[in-house]
C-alpha cells in the first residue's frame, strides 16, 4: 500500500500573493486528456500557489471542469480516459501509480456544480469525511462540524436543527453545507466546479464571500462561467478555449489588458 | 363601454387565420374518442375480472372462516367442515416464504451490486449474466421444482447426509429448506431487476460526492448507496414474497407434504402448504359438494395470508422511507 506520497506543504513565506511563495503548489505540466481518440485538454502548463484563488473560465466544452477534475483524480471514475504529462501537488506527481487516491482526495476537496447533500442530518452530512478517516470520538466530531460550519457561514442558521435533515435547507445552504463537507476534513486544496451556478444572486454573493473567506486557510481553484464571479473573487485566472490554455495571468490583467486577442473578445462578451 | 383594440403595432391576426386555425378543436375527433374509450374499457375489463375472483371467493368462502378452521390442526381425514383447520398449512406458507426471503434478499442484493456497481457493461461475462437472469424469470416454476429435487435434494441434500454421517435421510429428502431455496431461486430476477434498478436511479452527485471526500467504492456503496436503495430493495422482496407465496409447482417435489400429524418445528421437516392444500381438496375429495366451502375457505385464507405479508412489508418499507426522508 502507498504510504502518504504528498508531503505536508511548508506554511507560506508572506501574505498569500503568487508570486512570493517558494514553490507552486500545483504544477501542471504538459497534461494532455483524451476520451477515447478525442482529444479534451492539449497540452496545459499551469503552475498554481498556495492560498490563492485561481479562476477557469472559458466557453462551454472548453476542457476547464475536465481540468479540474484531473487535480483531485475524479476522471478515473470514467471508462475511456487517458491522460499524459504530470500534475504535481507538494511536488510529486498524483498520477504516479503508487499514489493513494484516497489519500490525495482527502487533500483536495471539491464542491460540485450541483449541490449534492447525502440524505442525511446535516451534521452526519459534516462528519461524513471525518468518520471515513476514522474519527470516532464524539466530542472530536462535535468540535469539527460546528467548526466548518461557522467556516462556511452555515453554523447561525442551522445551529438548532443539526440533525434534521439537509434535504430540507435552501439550494444555497445545501451549497454552503457542501462546501462545509469539504472543508470539514481540512483538504490544503478545495476545487470548485461552478459552486453557484445553480444559485440565485443572494446566496451567490454568500458563496463568494465564503470564498474569499476561505482563501486565507485553503488553496481555491474555481471553473465559472461567471466572468464578474471570477473578477471578483480570483487573484489568478486561466482561460481555456477547445482544451487549450489560452493565457493564465494575474485576474485584473486577465480582465483589463490581456495579452490575447481571444481572450479579450471573451472577457469583453464578443464571442463564448 | 369602450371598445379594446389592438395596438398598431401588433400583428393582424383574425381567427380565421390559416395559422391559428390548426390549434382549435372544432370537430369532433373520432379516433381521439375511440383510443380514449379503449384504454379505458380495458382497465375495466381488468378490474371487472380481479373483482369477481376477489367477490367469489370472498362470498363462497366467507361462511366457512373461523377462528376453530384457522387454529386446528386436522385430522388426517380433513374433508370435514366442522373438524377441519388450516394451521398447518398458513404456518408452512409463512415459514416457506420467510426463509426465502432470508436467502433471496441477500443474494439478489450482492447480484444486483456487482452488475451495477462493479462488472463492465459491455464485457460479455455479464451481458451472459444479464441474459442468465432474464431467462430465469422466464423459466416455467414446475421446472425449478424438478431442478430443486435433483440439485438441493439429491445433490446437496444426500451429501450433506454422508459428510454429517446421519444413517437416515435427514436433508436428502424434501423438506422446508430445500423448498424455500427452490423458491428463492425462482424469484431470484425478481429481487435483481428490482435492486439494480434501485441503484441505478441513485443520482451520480451523491457517488461523486462521496469518493470526493476521499471515500472508498465499497464505502460509498455501503454508507450512501445501499441506504438510498432500501425501498428499492424492499419493493423487490415484496414482488418476490406475493409471487412465492401462492406457488405450488417448485414446492411439489421439493418439501410439501399431504398430510403432517404437527407444525414444522425444524428446517428439514416437510410441511404443509395452503396452496397445495387448494389442489389436494380439489382433487382428493370424495365427495366435492362437502369439500367446497373448506376449498373457498381455504383460498380465502391464502389470499389474506399473502395480503397480509404484502402488507407488514409494506408498512416496513413505508418506516424506512420516512427515516430515509426525515433523517437517513
Amino acid at each position: 500500500m502507498a504510504e502518504i506520497l504528498i508531503p505536508k506543504i511548508t506554511p507560506p513565506a508572506t501574505a498569500a500573493t503568487a508570486a512570493k511563495s517558494a514553490a507552486p503548489l500545483i504544477e501542471i505540466e504538459n497534461i494532455s486528456l483524451f476520451y477515447g481518440a478525442s482529444k479534451a485538454l492539449k497540452n496545459i502548463s499551469l503552475k498554481l500557489d498556495e492560498k490563492v484563488v485561481t479562476a477557469f473560465i472559458g466557453p462551454s466544452g472548453c476542457g476547464k471542469s475536465t481540468l479540474l477534475r484531473c487535480l483531485n483524480r475524479m476522471n478515473d471514475l470514467i471508462d475511456n480516459v487517458r491522460i499524459e504529462g504530470a500534475i504535481k501537488i507538494g511536488g510529486h506527481d498524483i498520477y504516479s501509480p503508487d499514489v493513494d487516491v484516497i489519500e490525495l482526495r482527502k487533500r483536495v476537496g471539491m464542491v460540485f456544480q450541483k449541490s449534492n447533500p447525502f440524505p442525511k442530518s446535516i451534521y452526519e452530512n459534516v462528519a461524513y469525511g471525518l468518520r471515513l478517516h476514522g474519527v470516532k470520538n464524539r466530542g472530536e466530531l462535535d468540535a469539527a462540524v460546528e467548526k466548518s460550519l461557522r467556516q462556511s457561514a452555515l453554523w447561525d442558521e442551522v445551529k438548532d436543527r443539526l440533525h434534521s435533515s439537509a434535504l430540507g435547507l435552501s439550494g444555497g445552504q445545501q451549497q454552503r453545507l457542501c462546501i462545509a463537507r469539504a472543508i470539514a476534513i481540512r483538504p490544503e486544496i478545495i476545487l470548485m466546479d461552478e459552486p453557484a451556478s445553480a444559485l440565485d444572486p443572494i446566496a451567490t454573493t454568500r458563496v463568494e464571500e465564503l470564498i474569499l473567506e476561505l482563501k486565507k486557510d485553503f488553496t481555491i481553484v474555481i471553473v465559472t462561467h461567471n466572468m464578474q464571479q471570477a473578477a471578483r473573487i480570483s487573484d489568478q485566472t486561466a482561460f481555456f478555449y477547445i482544451g487549450e490554455l489560452i493565457e493564465f495571468d494575474a485576474t485584473g490583467k486577465i480582465f483589463t489588458n490581456p495579452a490575447k486577442k481571444q481572450t479579450e473578445d471573451y472577457v469583453t462578451g464578443r464571442f463564448g | 363601454m369602450n371598445t379594446v383594440t389592438a395596438p398598431e403595432y401588433l400583428p393582424d391576426t383574425p381567427s380565421s387565420s390559416p395559422t391559428m386555425r390548426h390549434f382549435r378543436a372544432e370537430k369532433f375527433d373520432f379516433w381521439s374518442f375511440f383510443f380514449s374509450g379503449l384504454t379505458g374499457l380495458a382497465t375495466l375489463f381488468i378490474l371487472g375480472i380481479l373483482a369477481t375472483i376477489l367477490l367469489n371467493i370472498i362470498v363462497n368462502g366467507w361462511s366457512g372462516l373461523s377462528w376453530h378452521f384457522v387454529s386446528t390442526i386436522p385430522k388426517k381425514d380433513f374433508f370435514d367442515i366442522h373438524t377441519t383447520g388450516v394451521l398447518p398449512m398458513i404456518v408452512g406458507t409463512t415459514f416457506r416464504v420467510i426463509v426465502m426471503t432470508i436467502f433471496v434478499i441477500p443474494v439478489g442484493v450482492i447480484t444486483a451490486i456487482y452488475l451495477t456497481e462493479y462488472a463492465s457493461n459491455t464485457s460479455i461475462i455479464t451481458r451472459i449474466i444479464r441474459a442468465a437472469v432474464n431467462n430465469l424469470a422466464g423459466v416455467p416454476s414446475i421446472v425449478f421444482g424438478l431442478f430443486g429435487l435433483g440439485f438441493f435434494i439429491n445433490f446437496i441434500g444426500k451429501n450433506l447426509d454422508v459428510v454429517l454421517h446421519n444413517t437416515n435421510a435427514v436433508w436428502g429428502q424434501p423438506a422446508l429448506i430445500w423448498a424455500s431455496l427452490t423458491l428463492a431461486v425462482m424469484t431470484l430476477p425478481v429481487v435483481i431487476v428490482a435492486t439494480e434498478e434501485s441503484l441505478k436511479a441513485i443520482p451520480p452527485g451523491l457517488r461523486e460526492a462521496s469518493l470526493a471526500l476521499g471515500a472508498t467504492k465499497l464505502e460509498t456503496i455501503l454508507k450512501i448507496v445501499l441506504p438510498q436503495a432500501l425501498p428499492g430493495i424492499m419493493t423487490g422482496g415484496i414482488l418476490a414474497v406475493s409471487r412465492a407465496a401462492g406457488e405450488v409447482a417448485p414446492i411439489l417435489f421439493t418439501g410439501v407434504a399431504y398430510y403432517m400429524a404437527s407444525l414444522p418445528s425444524h428446517l428439514s421437516d416437510q410441511f404443509m402448504d395452503l396452496g397445495y392444500h387448494v389442489f389436494v381438496l380439489s382433487t382428493q375429495s370424495p365427495n366435492i359438494d362437502q369439500t367446497r366451502p373448506i376449498l373457498y375457505a381455504t383460498v380465502l385464507v391464502l389470499l389474506i395470508l399473502t395480503f397480509a405479508l404484502n402488507i407488514v412489508a409494506i408498512l416496513i418499507r413505508a418506516r424506512v422511507r420516512k427515516k430515509l426522508r426525515a433523517l437517513g
